[in-house]
């Protein structure tokens, strides 16, 4: 018998806005934070949110996750550290490729003005563990820390991780989440050079029209603290994470499984984690891309996990019409969003989805928000998260 | 070589602690590094920023004996001068 693991903190920095209230509000009412092709974090102002010695030796990517942290444990009331023992926090956070900002800028200098001229703050901000290094530190978080690369995925493996920690008592608690801060010339001709990205700056998840997926940025975070003691404390729980499957492709590097098994699988092992089957949840946060691939496999991935008929009938909405991808901190954002969405008996919709595309053919809340009906049990959705590399993790999250 | 008296110097340096997070109004000659939260990295990147602007080293070895804004504002005014 594994311990029940609550959530009793949430923070996001995203396109939406500063804080995760901007997030699931502006989402639930359909609106779209992509300007000019891309999804920035415009209200985000390092200097002022952060003061500037904090700012100066952190990548974007650690910035945001800072940010987004201070308003997840001033949730669960840890502003000034946590109140149980500080050995027994963990602090797991995912990135996909950590401070390329800073690679890009210190390898200009390398080349302009030669080796002496290279920071040497270089190496602590472009680590791809910065992040949870620094938030360790920030908030005296002293239990097992580190950060989880695996593309798209990184954020939630880094809440599965944190999970099973919870789960198998090695941690009472572990503040966990992912962040990114990708949108730079380097990654965005990568991205564009392997014809990931949209070309027209659209993100359109599946829908027929599709073309590639936008680039975001942003952090979320969450405190995965055991139910035990939250309750203990008096914590506000805000919802409990009761599954979690992690599977590989193990086909290519970049494509996902056309027929979705590796997904798939990693469905069922989150549905067989939480002990419920295809009725047992009420909604999907999909991972939804706006790649022609990846939509197309995860709603194949959907019908083989939960079967045709349920598949038809479950909404399957993806955060990232609102947003953008943002990478490795997206399956971080999107739980977050999930466990909001839930609290409010909500699906958000698919911004802008219009046209069906014949191997998409799910209900994919277009338009606006969709009421869910709990049938008498708390509401649950799974959130999907794939990465390059054939990673897939899926998450089952249930609302208070 | 740009020739700098100290009054130049201290200004630039003064400018370099507030942008690495230092308060302007704690930076006086008197003051040490751990006052004003200046850390061997910091230190690290005012070397580089003394060696770009007026060509002045200031090695590892070098750097221990400086422990206040004045140490360090007399040991570059005397190497700019030389």
């Amino acid at each position: 018998m594994t311990r029940r693991v609550a959530i009793t903190g949430i923070g996001a920095v995203t396109p939406l806005g500063v804080g995760a209230g901007a997030l699931v509000e502006r989402w639930s009412e359909g609106e779209s934070a992509i300007e000019d092709g891309l999804g920035r974090c415009q209200d985000f102002d390092p200097a002022t949110h952060l003061g500037v010695k904090e700012a100066r030796r952190a990548d974007r990517f650690t910035q945001l996750a800072m940010l987004a942290s201070g308003e997840a444990l001033a949730q669960a009331g840890w502003e000034d550290g946590p109140t149980i023992e500080p050995e027994r926090v963990g602090c797991i956070i995912g990135t996909g490729i950590g401070g390329i900002g800073t690679i890009e800028d210190q390898h200009d200098l390398l080349r302009d003005r030669g080796a002496e001229a290279v920071s040497p703050l270089a190496v602590p901000m472009m680590m791809g563990n910065a992040a949870a290094g620094v938030l360790a530190m920030r908030h005296g978080l002293k239990g097992q820390c580190y950060g989880t690369v695996s593309a798209c995925a990184a954020g939630a493996h880094a809440l599965g991780v944190a999970l099973r920690m919870v789960q198998c008592g090695d941690a009472e608690a572990c503040l966990a989440g992912g962040a990114e801060a990708g949108i730079t010339p380097l990654a965005q001709a990568a991205f564009a050079g392997m014809g990931a990205t949209s070309p027209n700056g659209e993100c359109r998840p599946f829908d027929a029209r599709r073309n590639g997926f936008v680039m975001g940025e942003g952090a979320a975070t969450l405190v995965l603290e055991s139910e035990e003691s939250a309750t203990e404390r008096g914590a506000e729980i805000l919802g409990f994470v009761v599954g979690y499957g992690a599977t590989a492709d193990a086909h290519h590097l970049t494509a996902p499984d056309p027929e979705g098994a590796g997904a798939a699988r990693a469905i069922e092992l989150a549905l067989a984690d939480a002990e419920v089957g295809p009725d047992g949840i009420d909604w999907v946060n999909a991972h939804g891309t706006s790649t022609p691939l990846n939509d197309r496999s995860e709603t194949a991935a959907l019908k083989r996990a939960l079967g045709e008929e349920r598949a038809h009938e479950v909404p399957v909405s993806s955060l990232k019409s609102s947003i953008g991808h943002l990478l490795g901190a997206a399956g971080a954002v999107e739980a977050a969003a999930t466990v909001l969405a839930l609290g409010r008996g909500l699906a958000p919709p698919t911004v802008g989805w219009e046209e069906r595309d014949e191997d998409c053919d799910l209900d994919y809340v277009p338009g606006s928000a969709r009421t869910l009906e709990s049938n008498g049990r708390p509401l649950r959705a799974i959130s999907n998260s794939f990465g390059f590399g054939g990673h897939n993790a899926v998450l089952l999250l249930e609302a208070a | 070589m740009p020739t700098a008296n100290k009054d130049q110097i201290e200004e630039r340096m003064t400018e370099a602690l507030v942008s690495f997070g230092a308060e302007r109004d704690q930076v006086k000659r008197e003051a040490d590094w751990e006052s004003l939260d200046v850390d061997s990295l910091d230190l690290v990147e005012l070397a580089q920023i003394v060696e770009e602007e007026y060509g002045v080293k200031m090695r590892e070895e070098d750097m221990k004996q400086l422990k206040t804004v004045g140490d360090a504002v007399d040991f570059v005014a005397e190497r700019a001068d030389s």
